[in-house]
């Protein structure tokens, strides 16, 4: 499916942009917030180039709005931002979610609470996947954990957003973003679910008018919406997505997602050549969580570790989807800091020792 | 139809047949039903895409025969935006109400008419939160008691009721911004033009086209429709004068 592929070499936030085009963008709105400007930078130059639209908002809380407009005549749309812009997002969110409209937010995380830092972090794992917005809703949450997933993710970002009619966030961080790596860029070549929409207002010519919302008030309307949004994210569940090295013979599972994930892995290739059995779990799609794949790990005997550059959000899903087998021991690394490959040794011998 | 009643115009293409939600003496039913005849005199109909906001007007997407997308609290000029600049050939509008536009929702509404979206925007200025039960708007006249001002609003607490027409006047995007009221029939004629104007600078592509409605909320303000229409003569026009603010299609 791919074509015209090209070697880069360009940062998280560049292959984002260029995935993103690649996908068939026609409007992104953004608000500078470090570290993820380099997708507003990019796209002022070269969106319009290609065709689409290029907004400088005058707030995340604008953006994330104008986002639910262009959504809503079913073209393909995004906004970025990182953390402090994500939780004014948020808003525009639910509505999106509650209105069943398609569109792609990335959040290149930095460190928080509050202001924070620019620093990495993964602070904003339970914002992202547990809603963050009012209402019960969910946002499909992909992490990319290299510059070449980040390219391939955001053009899968698309297709998802449009088979299920909802949000679909990136979720990367500040080293992601601003880290440079090969990438062989791709354009696919067929835009999947975003024909013959059905739903999308475009003028209401020889039909009856269409009303896109997420105000039910008679009687039962609510329940009855709400649970079409329920069966739709038990239909998500099929798109769980990880990575898993070097596991079969593993005593020792990591379970550790983007950026985290990737350092991880070199901590794990270094003690394998130390003849330490440990092996890692990345999860790709952090809603829906990767539940079962893990509980098979569990399955077969395995201890568990999940490492977080946080203070413990992820290890909840992990411990959920093991539960009825055994438990996971936690390592939270600080937001604010910038972690080695060395400094999950520690942590996972301590583990491999334990029971 | 009794034998009395003689049917003396028919309802515009745009307008729904239903019947609305509104309080009796409320304008928002006068304000839409403008905007629907204007559609369909326009031929707009099966070209607009429709903003709604929240409010007491939230369910204008019921009463007009077109494309409709709802917005959150104040920001239907951002969801504008958007829709416009997906879809640079169609007609885009938008109706808020006073708290929607000038108190939450200030900062779209400024950047939307600053950077000259071609949308038009019709503000129904009640100077009082309807739908939530009549606590203070951004309008809320000096002296005017409200659930939340029960002394009556204080300037010095407070501040002044903000004149929408004229600060988006200011701007630089604004193609067309004016101020009309809804209470005689002659005002509701000149409403009428003020909004064609307004739809006409989108058409043109001139920028962003604007009219605040000055508009009664009888309930609210615990008036009959006939003082309602008599305070909007006595109390608001003396503050929030009648006019056009700008029109850059005027000849100097
Ligand atoms: C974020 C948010 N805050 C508050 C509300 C509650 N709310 C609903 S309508 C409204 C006031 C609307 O007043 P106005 O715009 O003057 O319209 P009117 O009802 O007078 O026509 C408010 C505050 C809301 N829906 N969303
Ligand atoms: S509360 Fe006021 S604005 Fe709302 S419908 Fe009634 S009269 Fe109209």
């Amino acid at each position: 499916m791919a074509k015209n592929g090209e070697k880069l070499f360009i940062k998280g936030n560049e292959a984002i942009s260029r995935g993103a085009i690649a996908a068939g963008l026609k409007c992104y709105f953004g608000y500078p917030i470090t570290p993820q400007n380099d997708i507003p930078e990019y796209m002022s130059a070269a969106l319009p180039a290609a065709g689409g639209e290029f907004v400088q908002a005058e707030s995340e809380v604008a953006a994330a709005n104008m986002l639910i407009g262009s959504a809503s005549c079913g073209v393909r749309c995004m906004t970025s931002s990182s953390s402090p812009g994500v939780s004014l997002k948020q808003e525009a969110i639910s509505y999106l979610a509650g209105s069943q409209l398609p569109a792609v937010i990335v959040n290149m995380s930095r460190g928080g609470p509050g202001l924070g830092d620019i620093g990495p972090s993964q602070g904003d794992y339970f914002q992202s996947t547990k809603g963050g917005g009012h209402g019960d809703y969910r946002t499909l949450v992909l992490a990319p954990g290299t510059c070449q997933e980040a390219y391939d993710l955001i053009i899968e970002a698309f297709d998802l957003a449009f088979k299920y009619r909802n949000p679909v966030m990136i979720l990367g961080d500040a080293i992601i973003g601003q880290m440079k790596e090969p990438v062989i860029t791709w354009t696919p070549e067929e835009k999947a679910h975003d024909e013959g929409l059905n739903w999308r207002i475009e003028g209401a010519e020889g039909r009856d008018h269409r009303i896109i919302k997420s105000l039910f008030l008679s009687e039962g309307s609510l329940a009855e919406h709400n649970k079409t949004l329920q069966d739709k994210y038990d239909d998500m569940a099929k798109h769980t997505k990880q990575e898993l090295f070097e596991t079969e013979d593993a005593e020792l599972i990591v379970v550790a997602y983007g950026s985290i994930g990737r350092i991880v892995k070199s901590t794990i290739r270094k003690m394998r050549a130390q003849g330490h059995k440990v092996g890692l779990f990345r999860p790709i799609t952090l809603y829906p969580f990767p539940s079962q794949e893990l509980k098979s790990l569990a399955e077969q005997g395995k201890k568990f570790l999940t490492i977080e550059h946080n203070l413990g959000q992820m290890v909840e899903d992990v411990r959920l989807s093991i539960r009825t087998i055994r438990d996971s021991d936690f390592f939270g690394f600080m937001p604010g800091n910038l972690p080695t490959p060395d400094d999950f040794e520690e942590p996972i011998l301590k583990s491999l020792g334990g029971k | 139809m009794s034998e009395q009643e003689i049917l003396a115009f028919d309802k515009a293409d745009a307008i729904v047949d239903v019947p609305t939600h509104y309080c009796p003496g409320c304008q928002h039913g006068v304000a839409q039903r403008l905007a629907g005849e204007l559609l369909s005199e326009m031929g707009l109909t099966e070209n607009t895409l429709l903003v709604t906001s929240i409010g007491c007007s939230v369910f204008l997407y019921n009463y007009l025969k077109v494309d409709s997308v709802e917005a959150p609290h104040g920001r239907a000029p951002a969801v504008a935006t958007g829709v416009k600049r997906a879809r640079g050939d169609k007609f885009v509008l938008s109706y808020q109400g006073d708290g929607d536009l000038a108190s939450i929702g200030m900062a779209e509404i400024m950047h939307c008419a600053n950077r000259g979206e071609k949308v038009s925007i019709i503000f129904v200025n009640n100077t009082v939160y309807g739908m939530t039960g009549g606590q203070m708007a951004p309008t809320t006249l000096e002296g005017q008691k409200t659930t939340t001002s029960p002394a009556g609003r204080n300037p010095a607490k407070e501040g002044l009721p903000i004149r929408m027409a004229e600060i988006i006047g200011q701007l630089g995007g604004t193609a067309y911004s004016a101020r009309v009221a809804l209470n005689n029939v002659k005002n509701i004629r000149k409403a009428k033009k003020a909004m064609k104007k307004a739809f006409e600078v989108q058409q043109a592509g001139l920028g962003f086209g604007f009219v605040e409605l000055l508009a009664t909320c009888p309930t609210n303000w615990r008036m009959t429709p006939i003082q309602a229409n008599e305070r909007i003569e006595n109390e608001m026009i003396p503050y929030f004068p009648l006019g056009v603010y700008k029109d850059v299609t005027a000849e100097d």
